[in-house]
């Protein structure tokens, strides 16, 4: 059982500058902050290593961090440009009984982080979901695609925090 | 409807409106399609089951809307799932009817601001003849939607569809 500060002294070992920072100041697990184009490999080297031995990616979420700039176009609707959005890799070690929480920042016009997908299986079908409510794009995943809205929804990514939704979707009415 | 009763102890012949016959058929088997979206489809399972006991009225499931007559949309209807209904609606064979049970399809629900993926309402897709209010509506409240829409395929006619 390793505590978060030895976790991210055995990261920022093996990766240096790929590991940013060590967020202990929170509710949950601590935050280790990490390259969004190295998550495959640091997530590899969790799980593989003999003093981590993370086996088990617990939860996998996208976040709009909505921390750039807030611009209204012609019509007064307020959109978010630049800044991050956020994926939080929730690890759990079953045979060690330690957490950690991964997270990875990437830019909110061209999101792109590795996908983990062949590192634990399950993230295949969380990586869809970030994609189709945030638009991460998950680098080298093998089927990304929406997995929850339709295959031919248009109006973007829902949970955003400057989404609107569309008047029609296939001659429906959506507003109430 | 007493009329068909009577004239069964009396003799081999029975004299009735073909509007009535007809009605009278329909609305005793009125066999609906195998078909639940959320926690509604829950309480229309226990309406089937034996204590409310739905086939009392003729109501039995069906696994094909080719052989059934009528849809209770139990949930929420989702904007992908809303193309799939239509379809369903349209693959069942005429005379149809449509119960919408709980609040989800009757106007969206709780889900009626911040749903981005939710229709408003079955009936912006589909014709609805009897709305049955709740979230989710106890079995006899089912059952009482059930009654009222026997009560409207009574008063039909061959002419017209709707009383």
């Amino acid at each position: 059982m390793k505590n978060a500060e030895e976790i991210f002294d055995l990261l920022k070992k093996e990766f240096s500058d790929s590991i940013f920072s060590l967020d202990k100041d929170t509710p949950t697990e601590p935050i280790i902050s990490v390259d969004p184009l190295l998550v495959h490999k640091i997530s590899g080297f969790v799980r593989d290593n003999e003093e981590l031995k993370f086996d088990s990616l617990m939860c996998l979420s996208g976040v709009d961090d909505a921390n750039g700039s807030k611009v209204k176009d012609a019509d007064g609707l307020e959109s978010i440009q630049g800044g991050t959005l956020s994926v939080y890799y929730h690890l759990y070690s079953v045979s060690l009984k330690h957490k950690i929480t991964i997270r990875t920042a990437t830019p909110r016009e061209e999101p792109k982080v590795e996908s983990v997908e062949n590192v634990w299986k399950c993230a295949d079908w969380h990586e869809r979901e970030a994609y189709d409510m945030y638009g991460i794009i998950f680098l080298n995943h093998p089927d990304l695609k929406r997995i929850l809205m339709p295959y031919d929804w248009e109006a973007g990514y829902p949970l955003r925090k400057d989404y609107k939704n569309p008047e029609f979707y296939q001659g429906m009415k959506v507003p109430y | 409807m007493g009329l068909l009763d009577k004239e069964f102890s009396d003799g081999n012949i029975v004299i009735v409106k073909v509007d009535d016959l007809f009605n009278w058929a329909r609305l005793s088997s009125i066999w609906q399609l195998g078909f639940g979206l959320a926690c509604c489809a829950i309480e229309m399972m226990a309406t089937s089951a034996s204590h409310y006991d739905f086939d009392r009225f003729g109501v039995i499931p069906r696994n094909t809307p080719r052989q059934a007559d009528a849809i209770i949309i139990s949930g929420t209807v989702t904007l992908k799932m809303a193309t799939r209904i239509k379809r369903l609606y349209e693959q069942i064979p005429d005379p149809k009817y449509i119960i919408s049970m709980g609040s989800c399809s009757n106007c969206g629900g709780p889900y009626w601001e911040h749903g981005y993926h939710v229709l408003k309402g079955v009936d912006r897709v589909i014709p609805v003849d009897v709305y049955v209010p709740g979230c989710p509506p106890r079995p006899e409240a089912l059952l009482e939607g059930l009654l009222k829409l026997q009560e409207k395929i009574r008063n039909e006619s061959l002419r017209k569809k709707s009383a």
